[in-house]
């Protein structure tokens, strides 16, 4: 491959956000969640899309795991436009996701089973999996036996041995607390950085989108629009060790000038809202 | 040299033997509290023995536990009691079977149709509450006097709690789980075998044990009224002739049956969760 072609490859985004905007219908009108968001994520890199609460990335996040298909615009991954759940989106939720009746090693060879590996194989590859997210020991147990952290490490080790192209996760560590944040996050940059797993990750953590990212999108409050792309241009490998130097807490400085402005207008619209609320009871 | 090796050996002497302790208070642990619930059975018959042999309680109305214990060689052997745990115990895994099939796939359609969940939820919760042993005539009119008057008694009383519970498994299954499915692109076949039937397995299972029990108590009770068949018939026959330990024996082969069906259930439960 010719240098260009090669650069043109990297360049070309894998995953493809191309004018989508979501609207729903509620009791009080119809609202729209997220109005004409385009961008792309490239081969191997780490974005980010951070926004104050109500600004529609979790609503962005189903969109382009393919769980609402009620949407305008595309979503395309390697060209291809997709429109619903898509193998080569491997998808870690906010929420607890482990599968309580099975085993640390069963449920991370659930997507293997479903593509009818042999059991042996499967077992050795989750294995491979449950030592690379750091859980080598705990193979047999059922994630009632573990901590927060350590099921959600189980759910992106059984979405990472479907071998997804793209890994979308939607504020996976949002339940945790800030020191096993900081940690998980760490684990993921490792991940990431050993396997060059390209990653959209949604947050409203402005430190976690910092430490991991290579570009940060910063969305605004309702509707859900593009507000301003970020690069963090800081050396890699990282580690958690980032957060105490000068350009991290710069970059921090940044993404939160932005987004105060919007996480305020959240705040008045949702005080508005109560305010309404009250006054038509009354 | 020797000295070291010496004290390496006792070292691992003392592991093994800590290690060893260890294992007998883990053991003792898991024992303790199966120990503890006999002890108290036992505990509550010698408190009984006691009370009956100083008249406190009526020895004409509750008989005395050793006798009870001494009446169970008479019972089995004059009694046939062994062929009527067997046919009561059958009615009762018939009407078992029938209520786990029917009352699940009745409990996931429920849940699939809304509008039949809407229509039917009331008729199903009311039907658990309802008296049914007082339908016997019914059934009894339609199946005669065989082991089947026995068995739909048992399924239709048991019926209920096993929809009702399978509907509340299934609603209560979180919308997480559904939606790893939904990205793993289950079809709807794989989304219920592999998703949502194991997280709702709890709940059905606690269905079936409450069924299990309504059936039991249906089965032996009209086993009982309609003077027919296994350990019903045979209490009846005991009460009948004043026979009050034989009674109280007989009671405690019914109370063996349930035992068997709970163990039995224990055993599937694991094994289904294990066979997902």
């Amino acid at each position: 491959m010719s240098a260009p072609a090669a650069d043109a490859q990297l360049n070309d985004p894998v995953l493809s956000v191309d004018k989508v905007s979501v609207r729903f219908e509620t009791r009080e009108g119809p609202v729209v969640a997220v109005d004409d968001v385009s961008f792309g994520v490239r081969q191997g890199e780490f974005l980010s899309v951070i926004g104050p609460s109500g600004c529609g990335k979790s609503t962005l996040f189903n969109v382009i795991g393919g769980l609402l298909t009620q949407h305008q615009g595309t979503v395309s991954v390697a060209g291809e436009t997709i429109d619903g759940p898509h193998k080569s989106i491997g998808m870690v939720f906010q929420e607890e996701s482990t599968f309580p009746w099975r085993t640390v090693t069963d449920n991370v060879a659930f997507p293997l089973e479903l593509v009818g590996m042999a059991k042996a194989e499967r077992v050795e590859r989750a294995r491979h999996f449950i030592k690379l997210v750091g859980l080598d020991g705990f193979d047999n147990r059922h994630p009632g036996e573990l901590s927060g952290g350590m099921r959600q490490r189980v759910s992106l080790a059984r979405t990472l041995a479907s071998k997804p192209k793209i890994l979308l996760m939607d504020e996976p560590f949002a339940a945790l607390d800030e020191q096993t944040r900081l940690l998980l996050g760490d684990k993921v940059l490792q991940i990431q950085q050993e396997i060059q797993q390209t990653t959209l990750l949604i947050t409203h953590n402005i430190t976690e989108a910092v430490q991991m990212s290579d570009r940060i999108l910063v969305m605004t409050y309702r509707p859900g629009r593009v507000k301003r792309i970020v690069d963090i241009d800081l050396p890699r490998p990282r580690t958690s060790e980032i957060v105490s130097s000068e350009a991290f807490g710069r970059y921090v400085a940044q993404i939160w000038a932005d987004l105060r402005e919007e996480a305020s207008r959240g705040m008045r619209e949702a005080e508005d809202q109560v305010l309404h609320h009250q006054g038509a009871e009354s | 040299m020797n000295g070291g090796a010496g004290a390496a050996g006792t070292t691992v002497a003392k592991g093994s033997s800590q290690a060893g302790g260890r294992h007998r208070d883990d053991r003792l642990h898991k024992a303790l509290p199966t120990l503890v619930g006999i002890a108290s059975v036992i505990g509550f018959f010698l408190v009984a023995e006691l009370l009956i042999q100083f008249g406190v309680l009526n020895r004409f109305i509750i008989p005395p536990p050793s006798q009870i214990l001494g009446s169970f060689g008479r019972v089995i052997t004059e009694e046939h009691v062994f062929s009527r745990f067997l046919l009561t115990a059958t009615e009762c895994l018939t009407a078992g079977v029938m209520i786990t099939v029917i009352g699940v796939a009745v409990g996931v359609a429920m849940h699939r149709f809304k509008l039949f969940q809407q229509a039917c939820e009331t008729w199903a919760a009311a039907l658990a509450s309802a008296p049914m042993v007082l339908c016997y005539p019914l059934f009894l009119v339609i199946f005669g006097r065989s082991a089947w008057t026995m068995i739909i008694m048992g399924f239709v009383s048991g019926l209920p709690p096993v929809i009702l519970k399978t509907i509340e498994g299934m609603a209560g299954i979180r919308k997480v789980l559904i939606n790893v499915g939904r990205s793993f692109n289950l079809t709807r076949s794989q989304q219920f075998w592999k998703i949502q039937f194991p997280a709702a397995l709890p709940s059905i299972f606690i269905g079936v044990r409450l069924g299990l029990i309504f059936a039991l108590i249906n089965i032996v009770g009209t086993e009982f009224l309609i003077n027919f068949g296994g350990l019903g018939q045979l209490i009846e026959d005991l009460a009948e002739r004043y026979d009050l330990p034989g009674t109280y024996a007989a009671v405690c082969f019914v109370i063996l049956v349930s035992i068997l069906f709970f163990m039995a259930l224990e055993k599937a439960e694991r094994w289904l969760i294990r066979a997902d």
